[in-house]
């Protein structure tokens, strides 16, 4: 049985198709991103999976049970990360922790052990009794990923849960997360950073204008989607250089004043562009090339 | 469209409990300045009223003003202490805060939620209306025990005051929507339904409006209960109260589901 298993989902807001047919099928344990631009449908599929919006149509099982019908008994056994903070700042971080879950029906002694554990884990032990106010965003977030852990979930969902992180933070979360992984958790994620996803995701669909556009595991994304290689070059001539070297098979785009060439032959590309005087750098093309190419380069607000 | 399995009745669960005592655990941590709103101000009016007013108006249905007054200040201070928990507190709450969605991410509902706020409301009317019950027994305003039952109404009352609130809360975009109910709706049911002089007095026409909203009924319950007799009638003026009650609930479940789950 399959951990999330989403059918033709839909949802229309004032006659615009924000979700329009997305079929997605998680397996248990699995890790997986869910990527798109801004207003791509990420979070309202996201919210529809919850059922904290209500389904236009299609269908949606979480655990076996039909949403929204299940969305209690999902719910207990889900972890919800969200993308905005809903730490209660009436709190100190232990009241969170213990009044979160009294939310879940869980109180005594078990759940105060676990509490305690969870705090460790997140290295908020000696923070226990502070209010939520004093805490850096990186504190709050992990306090968050605590307080979303308290019912032992077997699935956990993140909405964006690294925007705002300084390194070290992301880089603590991505251990906890791994930790998830490996001890079977299921884990749904979405975000904006693609280095984050490809370092993470057993696989990940790519979705935009509702639609899921491409849905494999991040290698394969690559392999399959874009040239392996990338070609950057700068300077003001590199415009006609380019337009004169590239061979017939190469894809040139222009961000700013550079140049990005994804090519399957790079070492002939870069000795031309040397020969004319230009210093080509040449790197491995990676996900956010393939999101780039899927998803357009225009801003998205 | 809507979901055909879908109801607009609530249907909130026992879980609502968790609710209640969040915020019942946030109130103990602030109860002084609570308190002080709650409780300070209708002691004031009872005190200034009572003793400055009533010696200029004597006896008003056979009882000193300062006994008049007293069972209708309890029934305006539940109406208003419910109302500012569940406007501007909720408020907070649900779009200051992110509480409730917070809330959602549990096996909690939004049923729940609303419920357990309208409940919350009515435990702080309650709260408020006991305080001062105590103070006016003190004051020796009331008679004898039956006052106690005045109790359980002034619950009843401020679950709906509170509910009714929560209807104007979904409806809210910032705190200042808040004073039209309290200018529209709150203080002409203070002026109106009984509390500082008697409901008779007034034009038949304004007595009609008054009973048409759930305030004066209160009143025409509460006052005999604590001045030594027994409510003229008591199950019309209940259903008012209940009617006004559930319509709350309902309407603010509906509304507030509107906008928090699209």
């Amino acid at each position: 049985m399959s951990a999330i298993r989403i059918q033709q989902l839909r949802k229309t807001y004032d006659g615009v198709h924000v979700v329009d047919g997305v079929d997605l099928e998680i397996a248990p344990g699995e890790f997986f991103g869910l990527l798109g631009p801004n207003g791509a449908g990420k979070t309202t599929t996201l919210r529809m999976l919850l059922g904290m919006t209500p389904i236009d149509g299609g269908q949606v099982k979480v655990l076996g049970l039909p949403m929204p019908e299940g969305e209690r008994e999902v719910r207990k056994r889900l972890g919800i990360v969200p993308q905005f903070d809903t730490l209660d700042p009436d709190f100190t971080v232990i009241e969170n922790m213990r009044t979160y879950a009294a939310y879940f029906g869980l109180s005594g002694a078990t759940v105060q052990a676990r509490i305690d554990h969870l705090l460790e884990q997140v290295n908020l032990n000696d923070k226990r009794d502070a209010r939520i106010n004093a805490l850096s965003g990186g504190m709050k977030r992990r306090l968050t990923l605590a307080r979303a852990l308290i019912n032992a979930p077997e699935v956990v969902v993140l909405d964006e849960p690294t925007t705002g992180l300084d390194p070290q933070a992301r880089h603590h979360l991505w251990r906890q997360l791994r930790q998830l992984r490996a001890s079977g958790v299921t884990l749904v994620l979405t975000t904006h950073y693609m280095e984050e996803a490809q370092e993470l995701c057993d696989r990940i669909a790519i979705i935009d204008h509702g639609r899921i556009i491409a849905c494999d595991r991040p290698s394969r994304l690559i392999a399959e989607h874009i040239e392996p290689w990338v070609v950057t070059v700068g300077g003001p001539d590199a415009g006609t250089a380019i337009e004169q070297e590239i061979g017939p098979r190469d894809r040139a785009h222009q961000v700013a004043d550079t140049w990005l060439v994804y090519t399957a032959e790079p070492d002939r590309l870069r000795e031309r562009l040397r020969a004319r005087g230009l210093e080509p750098t040449l790197r491995g093309a990676d996900l956010e090339d393939v999101f780039l190419k899927l998803t357009g380069h225009e801003l998205r607000d | 469209m809507p979901d055909p399995t879908s109801t607009w009745l609530p249907r909130p669960s026992l879980r609502f409990v968790a609710v209640w005592r969040r915020n019942l655990r946030v109130w103990r941590k602030l109860l002084v300045p609570s308190m002080l709103g709650n409780f300070g101000e209708p002691i004031l009016y009872l005190l200034a009223f009572g003793y400055g007013f009533g010696r200029l108006v004597g006896d008003l249905d056979g009882m000193s003003y300062m006994v008049f007054i007293a069972s209708g200040i309890i029934c305006s201070s539940a109406m208003f202490t419910a109302s500012f928990e569940g406007m501007y507190s909720a408020y907070t709450r649900m779009a200051e805060q992110n509480t409730w969605l917070g809330m959602l991410a549990t096996p909690l509902t939004l049923d729940d939620i609303v419920f357990a706020e309208a409940t919350w409301a009515a435990s702080k009317g309650l709260i408020s209306a006991t305080t001062i019950l105590l103070v006016a027994a003190v004051l020796g305003l009331v008679s004898d025990a039956r006052a106690l039952l005045a109790l359980p109404v002034i619950f009843l009352a401020a679950f709906t005051f509170g509910a009714l609130a929560l209807v104007i809360t979904a409806l809210a975009r910032s705190y200042d929507f808040f004073l039209y109910y309290f200018t529209l709706a709150v203080t002409p049911m203070l002026l109106l339904s009984g509390v500082f002089f008697p409901l008779q007095e007034l034009p038949d026409w304004v007595q009609t409006l008054a009973l048409a909203l759930p305030l004066a009924h209160v009143v025409e319950i509460v006052r005999p209960l604590m001045t030594g007799s027994w409510p003229a009638s008591f199950w019309p003026h209940l259903a008012v109260i209940t009617g006004y009650g559930l319509a709350g609930l309902i309407l603010a479940t509906a509304l507030i589901r509107r906008r928090l789950l699209r």
